[in-house]
């Protein structure tokens, strides 16, 4: 690389070294990003070419474990022919809507609770052993009665939802409204909020930062809930996709199902990230290099 | 009215519970009396309890015997006239730097394009009517120190409580912000209370210079800054009336710094 620069350097004026320096580092930046989604891309092809080719010369039984030519088959037949339950696109509305009225309603709970409980003691000192209670249990057993108290339409899988992401939410806006820095409550005070603009201007905004990391995982939890309630007993939805298949012995119609969870899941993160920047504007750009 | 002190604690002792149970009495038989319009800086020790003494005057904290008052009244909660400079940066980083400087404003209820013309106004004075737009993270740390004055000003305080603001700034931007300070309060006849630890700018900045013993805080001994008005801080350094306070003062002072780390060496032991 020096061997490079230093001709180039040496043909031109002066004045134009830091440009051709800059523009040496841009372009060993922009190859190095290349390079990484090349090999990003390689690695899945390897992968998926070593599955094939073992499916196909019977080192793994393809009835277990299928193949990705299969799989895309059985994407494809459910893209064009829906599925047996109805359009693909409907099954697919159906659980992101199950699982974002879950979330949000989840997300809102949390939120109000967490902040309540964070800025008034007593409550906290209340509600405080109820709530690790409820968390110590195990989430989704409750999945099946939900089931029997809401029946087979989406009620149950909202009510999954809500409970896998409440928890996480709930706990991060109360440590988020715990964790305020005390100078800026103080200053807040002192400039003359009262405590409910105390609460709304410089708690909420200070617990934003925790409150968004839990959402980005408490949406996984919300696909989660959606699809062990399908999973579990539903009409539609890609739970029941994959439930049905699995009933038919049809291993390529799960994986198919989890390829298009996966599609929809890592969009919707998208969406989030995307809100995110956004919303933290006044924050240092480097700040979001810690996840 | 104007014969009332600004500031008159008496007999104010403050004790707090120790995360581990025991009772720490940061201020004892505090007597400190600050007229309507005066500067008066404190120094003292580290951690001898001198900002204990500001957090009383404000409200944020009720002493535990004696009494605050301001302007005559005892302080109960905390008091609109007063405004507070931390020590730490206590800018609010989701808000512009205008927005910050309207908070105050904002909070006691003034119209948004009332309290927007004031914020303007402050940031002019600071120097900072170009970065009205900029977060606090994109501003260094004496620029974030002038939107927290701005901040504190923009409510137009009788009393003004400073705790160590300039602490944290390098040596150059602190004799700038102090020149700054004085030109400020110079047109407000607002009553000062500035905690520091560095004796150079207690006396370059005030009137009297209140020195505590060390901790639990007392007030020692009181002395009486006879240097005129309007100084700047790098000029009046260098007036032999200066050097001489400088000496007395530092005699009173020296003492209890030597106290305080003899008793760190002792606790350390």
């Amino acid at each position: 690389m020096p061997l490079e620069t230093a001709p180039a350097v040496a043909g031109k004026p002066p004045a134009a070294t830091p440009a051709t320096r800059t523009e040496a580092r841009e372009r060993a930046a922009r190859n190095r990003k290349l390079t990484v989604y090349g090999a990003r891309i390689a690695v899945l092809l390897a992968f998926l070419g070593l599955w094939e080719v073992c499916a196909r010369t019977d080192v793994i039984d393809p009835f277990n474990f299928s193949q990705p030519s299969r799989i895309w088959d059985q994407i494809w037949q459910w893209v064009t022919h829906g599925t047996a339950q109805g359009s693909l696109g409907e099954q697919i509305g159906y659980t992101l809507y199950e699982a974002l009225t879950g979330w949000v309603i989840g997300v809102t709970g949390g939120v109000l609770l967490g902040i309540a409980l964070g800025r008034i003691r007593f409550l906290a000192d209340v509600f405080g052993p109820y709530i690790k209670v409820l968390n110590a249990i195990p989430r989704i057993v409750l999945a099946p009665i939900f089931l029997i108290w809401f029946g087979l339409g989406p009620a149950s899988k909202v009510a999954s939802a809500v409970v896998l992401v409440f928890f996480p939410v709930f706990f991060n806006a109360f440590q988020g409204a715990r964790e305020v820095d005390r100078n800026l409550v103080a200053n807040a005070r002192i400039l003359g909020a009262d405590n409910r603009r105390v609460t709304l201007q410089v708690v909420i905004p200070a617990a934003t930062t925790w409150i968004f990391t839990s959402l980005h995982v408490s949406f996984g939890f919300a696909l989660i809930g959606a699809i062990v309630g399908e999973y579990i007993g539903a009409t539609k939805g890609l739970g029941l996709l994959v439930a049905a298949a699995q009933g038919t012995f049809n291993a390529a119609g799960v994986y198919a199902a989890m390829t298009i969870l996966a599609v929809v899941a890592l969009l919707t993160e998208g969406l989030l990230t995307f809100a995110e920047k956004k919303l933290f504007r006044w924050k240092p750009a480097d700040a979001g290099d810690g996840r | 009215m104007s014969n009332t002190p600004a500031i008159e604690l008496t007999n104010a002792t403050k004790r707090f519970r120790t995360p581990s149970g025991a009772l720490h009495t940061a201020v004892r038989d505090l007597d400190l009396t600050v007229a309507q319009g005066e500067f008066v800086a404190v120094v003292g020790p580290t951690g001898c309890g001198k900002s204990t003494t500001l957090t009383l005057v404000s409200g944020l904290e009720e002493p535990t015997e004696g009494e605050v008052r301001v302007y005559g009244e005892p302080v109960r909660g905390i008091n609109p006239k007063v405004g507070f400079v931390f020590q730490q940066d206590a800018v609010f980083p989701w808000r512009t730097v205008l927005s910050n400087v309207m908070a105050g404003p904002r909070f006691r209820g003034v119209p948004a394009a009332e309290a927007k013309e004031r914020a303007r106004d402050w940031l002019g004075r600071v120097g900072l009517g170009a970065f009205e737009d900029r977060y606090p993270h994109q501003l260094s740390g004496g620029m974030r120190k002038r939107v927290a004055l701005a901040q504190t000003f923009v409510n137009d305080p009788d009393i003004l409580l400073m705790d160590e603001p300039f602490s944290a700034l390098d040596v150059q931007t602190r004799a700038l912000m102090s020149d700054q300070l004085l030109e400020l309060w110079a047109g407000t006849g607002s009553s000062v209370v500035f905690v520091t630890h560095d004796l150079d700018e207690a006396i370059a900045l005030a009137d009297r210079v209140v020195v505590m013993t060390a901790g639990p805080a007392t007030v020692k001994e009181i002395f009486t800054v006879d240097l005129p008005r309007p100084r700047t801080v790098e000029a009046v350094r260098l007036e032999p009336r200066f050097v001489e306070l400088y000496r007395e003062i530092w005699a009173s002072l020296g003492e209890e710094v030597r106290i305080t780390r003899e008793r760190g060496a002792g606790r350390a032991a």
